[in-house]
């Protein structure tokens, strides 16, 4: 069978056109959490880094760098500028939190140590708006980023190139003989 | 191609250009009937489409508002997407799957078959098996059927043989390629399939069968049709008499615009197709518009649908190739034995990564959905598809708040699961479940049905005025000169997917309008 390189890459000429998702990663690939708003934005800087991980402990992918998450993030910061409304859901949200956090193990969230820890203080927030915000727009932001497809062993779009008849659309060798 | 003047009161106004209205809208141009096709949505064509999933979801689907309620978790998870398909030129024919089964003997006289099942509002459909077998082989011949009309199966890929070999196991006899409205070779001026997948996203080689790229252009070759996109109906007129005389519409710009016709047929999809019925109430017809018996809206139908996915130890890549590449028949009988009525069928599906994302199990998150996910290259996946039963209290309904962008009314979706459509769903995931298991699955998942593709039944086909909205031919039992040409006439949605029999009804009504117009009766 032929199996997908999870190495392969996207050419900038697939780079993510999909609305979910403006920033590319190629854009903040090799940045660190803590340099990716060094120019700030709408949001501060330590409740982009709170959702970066929050991110990460919805969707955690072990094999997935952080900058899949920052870009999956990014288009926050963009929406809050433009929506005040967005702008005060995730401030106020990640607000509580951290308090959640200070409460149970006396640090804000980012800084709880386990990921089973930190996912019980998202299980009690699971029905407020600001999880359900955060959920569902990661979901696409996340997901929708062709760079990581190959990564899961998606080939993403095949027209171009002449679809699978000559590519492997039947090419399965391990079913048990008829 | 033809253009029609809004005050030719000759022309038949079609709205909708989908499965039903495209198909008629050609019929009737091949038989010098002048035609208007109202499309709410844009022109795109063959070349416009996109492989890729969200990006052509924005493209194609209708995302106007809509509002879902019930016990239906679709009306938790996707509160305003009740339904999955397409506001374009060739409405759902451009994503549709391309399953073309026709229905069994009994799924066209269910009341009869089935008995009194409480909550259900069976009825038999007032047109049998032979009725519509000739024009099953006319569909059948249209839209180039694999296995019929001596066309070959297409050939089944990496998930179609996962299926297979787990039918075989189970000791299941009825399983193949499918018939399927793709060509397996060169037909009609369209080439054979490519295997790109993305059967969803609009086909780019043109293999599948769409309105848009075989009747529409057809019909406009006659100059009898002309079609007008980006037109969304906003309510039917009529005179003092009750017969219907035009439509007024809302063109691109959002300006009111207004065509005068001899006779209007409705083919908007059984959600928006009702909203339009009721949108048009006027004094002579308070309740709107073929509404006498008031069962305009109501027995929504969706199917009884599920997934399942599953994941093995060695790679299948589920989305190469047809997204509906196989289909196995055997649940498809009616067998009260297995503790509910009807039957359902079991069709090879396959979703993009991120698309299996959003509907694998929506609003899950954490390490098992995660888990799940990284499994994706090595899992094969069977949509079920099974009768549901009609019921007076699942309906389309003006919602009392929500307007669209034209200041009308949306429709509220109201879907409860009937006991046997649970009990068939249950059946149906713990059958998938042991199909696969039985090719070594490691891990299976049963998936909760996604937003409805298959909307039928809210303008039911019914012996008896009192019973439905429209007749044996889809004319309004209240109104002569008023048609319904898509699945909402539909008197109960047997087990297979509809877009085959729609297309057989509108063939069949085309002739009978056109015939009814020729002898001046309407």
């Amino acid at each position: 069978m032929r199996e997908v390189d999870p190495r392969s890459r996207y050419s900038r000429r697939f780079v993510l056109k999909a609305a979910a998702v403006s920033v590319p990663v190629a854009a903040v690939a090799g940045t660190a959490i803590s340099e990716a708003w060094a120019e700030g934005g709408a949001l501060q800087p330590a409740t982009l880094k709170t959702l970066v991980k929050a991110a990460r402990d919805i969707y955690p992918h072990d094999f997935l760098a952080d900058t899949y998450y920052i870009a999956a993030v990014t288009p926050w910061n963009e929406k809050a500028a433009a929506d005040p409304a967005v702008k005060a859901l995730l401030e106020d949200g990640v607000k509580r939190l951290d308090a959640a956090a200070q409460a149970a193990h006396g640090k804000p969230y980012a800084q709880v140590a386990w990921e089973a820890d930190r996912v019980v203080l998202l299980r009690g927030i699971e029905d407020t708006p600001f999880f359900r915000k955060l959920r569902g727009d990661l979901v696409v932001a996340l997901y929708n980023q062709k760079e990581l497809w190959p990564k899961f062993g998606y080939e993403g779009a095949s027209a171009e190139k002449g679809g699978y008849i000559h590519r492997g659309f039947d090419d399965i060798d391990w079913l048990p003989k008829a | 191609m033809a253009q029609f003047d809004q005050n030719d009161d000759g022309v038949v106004v079609i709205i909708g250009s989908g499965a039903g209205g495209g198909t008629l809208g050609n019929e009737l141009a091949q038989k010098g009937v002048k035609v208007v096709i109202l499309e709410a949505g844009p022109r795109n064509e063959i070349q416009d489409f996109v492989n890729d999933e969200w990006e052509s979801f924005a493209q194609l689907a209708w995302t106007d508002m809509r509002v879902a309620s019930g016990s239906w978790r679709v009306a938790k998870d996707f509160p305003n997407l009740p339904a999955w398909i397409v506001k374009s030129v060739g409405g759902s024919t451009v994503h549709w799957a391309g399953a073309s089964l026709r229905f069994d003997e009994h799924e066209f006289k269910v009341a009869s078959a089935y008995g009194g099942i409480k909550g259900a509002n069976l009825l038999d459909w007032p047109i049998t098996k032979a009725d519509l077998d000739p024009w099953y082989a006319k569909a059948e011949d249209k839209m180039g059927v694999t296995r019929t009309n001596g066309i070959p199966g297409l050939p089944g890929n990496n998930n179609e043989k996962v299926m297979e070999a787990g039918a075989r196991k189970l000791g299941y006899k009825d399983f193949s390629t499918g018939r399927m409205a793709i060509n397996s070779q060169p037909r009609d001026d369209r080439g054979s399939c490519q295997q790109i997948g993305f059967c969803f996203q609009g086909c780019k080689s043109g293999a599948k069968w769409s309105t848009l790229y075989t009747e529409i252009p057809k019909g406009e070759a006659t100059g009898n049709l002309e079609v007008r996109p980006n037109s969304h109906v906003a309510r039917i007129e009529h005179d003092a008499g009750g017969k219907v005389t035009g439509v007024v519409y809302f063109d691109e710009a959002g300006k009111t615009q207004r065509q005068k016709a001899r006779v209007v047929a409705v083919a908007g999809n059984s959600i928006e197709s009702p909203r339009l019925l009721l949108n048009s109430a006027s004094n002579l017809f308070p309740d709107g518009l073929a509404n006498s018996s008031g069962q305009v809206g109501k027995n929504y139908m969706r199917h009884v649908t599920g997934s399942v996915y599953a994941a093995f130890d060695k790679s299948v890549h589920m989305y190469r190739g047809t997204t509906m590449a196989g289909i196995v028949r055997d649940e498809a009988r009616n067998d009260p034995a297995r503790g509910f009525v009807g039957g359902y069928e079991m069709e090879t599906i396959s979703l993009g990564l991120p698309f299996m994302a959003a509907f694998l199990n929506p609003g899950a998150w954490g390490r098992p959905f995660t888990a799940a996910m990284e499994n994706y290259p090595r899992m094969a996946g069977m949509w079920l598809v099974g009768e549901d039963m009609p019921q007076e209290t699942n309906r389309i309904t003006l919602d009392k708040e929500g307007k669209d962008k034209f200041g009308l009314p949306v429709a509220n979706v109201h879907y409860d699961d009937h006991p046997n459509d649970v009990a068939m769903r249950t059946h149906a995931y713990k059958q998938g479940t042991a199909l696969y298991e039985a090719v070594g699955a490691i891990q299976t998942y049963p998936t909760t049905p996604y937003p409805s593709t298959h909307n039928l039944g809210t303008n039911r086909m019914s012996e008896k005025p009192r019973d439905g909205v429209v007749n044996a031919f889809g004319q309004a039992h209240d109104i002569k000169n008023l048609f319904v040409s898509d699945g909402s006439q539909f008197t109960t949605s047997a087990a297979c997917n509809p877009t085959l029999t729609i297309v057989a009804l509108a063939i069949r009504q085309a002739d009978h309008i056109a015939g009814r117009m020729s002898r001046r009766e309407i």
